[in-house]
């Protein structure tokens, strides 16, 4: 006997990624996913951001690892709170970590939370967390040849941070042909090149990132 | 890879399904998938060969479909199919496109006795 099911394989993590959207609405909370490879600069452009923005927005970290809370002290240091996620070997974070990890803050008080998702170019572009924006880092010394190969994760971040653009002399980073390449898989995410751990081009990218928020909140 | 995860919700689904018909076995279960997900189409063969052994779907076979990617121009509402690289309308050149179909993760039916 057929039995017709006609259901969305993850359809379980995409329901539990709506009631997180509904939660962020309530609270007011801007949420962004920052998907990249192992250390391309996820933690030193969430540093960054925060000490653009943290005189604006009252900001919170939610830290995805496989292991260890290295990155959550990183940022709690900085009187940031953060929550530290170990997925215990899981390549990518789902919906019910963030509503767990998200229970452990007060929503209330957070006007920007930050995702650092599991260092992988593959495995989180296919589940929603509930955020409002997915946004990706690609580090110079990775290559310019990256979104050939792996074009999911480029075809779906709503913008591309260039990190570690101080290098780019040393690994022969060909900006025209990335930028050639990640246009033809997402021709209206803005490209945005900056040095995370020095500083530049960082005010690019927070007044992209404030105008999203600012954006969200006009709509409510 | 994340096709252990997927295969799970897969099987979750199927025995849920089965349970609720008092079914006894899965003799097959249909997928769909899009061209432009993240699935191995080997390696989910793989992961499900693991994971359906001790469940009443033990002995089941897995039929995957897959479906290209389908955009339409949002300047001159062509409609064409792409690879995962580079959607761009053949007819007028743009890149301003939407996505109809590729991004599918989706089980459509078990067979069960
Ligand atoms: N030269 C240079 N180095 C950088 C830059 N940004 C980060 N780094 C260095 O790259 C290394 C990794 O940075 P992290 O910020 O820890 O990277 P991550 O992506 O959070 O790493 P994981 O969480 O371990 O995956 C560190 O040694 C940083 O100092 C940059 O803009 N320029
Ligand atoms: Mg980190
Ligand atoms: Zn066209």
């Amino acid at each position: 006997m057929k039995i017709d099911i006609s259901k969305g394989i993850l359809a379980h993590n995409d329901a539990l990624a709506e009631e997180n959207r509904q939660l962020f609405k309530e609270s007011g909370t801007f949420v962004v996913d920052l998907m990249a490879s192992p250390g391309a600069g996820k933690t030193s452009t969430i540093l960054a951001t925060i000490a653009a923005l943290r005189d604006r927005y009252r900001i919170a970290v939610i830290e995805g690892d496989i292991a260890s809370r290295v990155d959550a002290e990183k940022i709690s240091r900085h009187g940031i709170p953060a929550v530290q996620i170990n997925t215990g070997g899981a390549c990518h974070l789902e919906s019910a970590m963030i509503r767990r990890a998200a229970g452990a803050l007060d929503l209330d008080e957070i006007d920007l939370l930050i995702i650092e998702n599991v260092g992988n170019l593959v495995c989180p572009t296919d589940f929603d967390l509930g955020e409002h924006a997915k946004v990706m880092i690609l580090s110079v010394p990775e290559g310019d040849d990256k979104p050939l190969k792996y074009p999911g994760i480029f075809a779906i971040s709503e913008a591309v941070i260039l990190n570690k653009c101080d290098t780019m002399s040393v690994f022969d980073f060909n900006r025209e042909s990335f930028d050639e390449v990640v246009k033809g898989l997402n021709p209206t995410a803005p490209i945005f090149p900056i040095s995370a751990t020095k500083g530049d081009g960082v005010d690019a990218w927070c007044d992209w990132l404030t105008a999203r928020i600012e954006a969200m909140r006009a709509a409510e | 890879m994340h096709e252990m995860g997927i295969c799970d919700g897969i099987l979750k689904s199927a025995l849920e399904a089965a349970e609720a018909e008092g079914a006894t076995r899965i003799n097959h279960i249909d997928v769909t998938f899009g061209e432009l997900t993240q699935i191995v189409e080997d390696a989910l063969q793989f992961a499900f060969e693991v994971q359906r052994a001790d469940t009443i779907a033990a002995e089941a076979t897995l039929g995957i479909t897959i479906l290209e990617g389908r955009s339409r121009c949002m300047d001159c509402s062509a409609e064409f199919k792409h690879d995962r690289y580079e959607v761009k309308c053949p007819e007028c050149g743009s890149y301003l496109c939407s996505l109809i179909q590729g991004r599918e993760l989706r089980i459509d039916s078990i067979d069960v006795d």
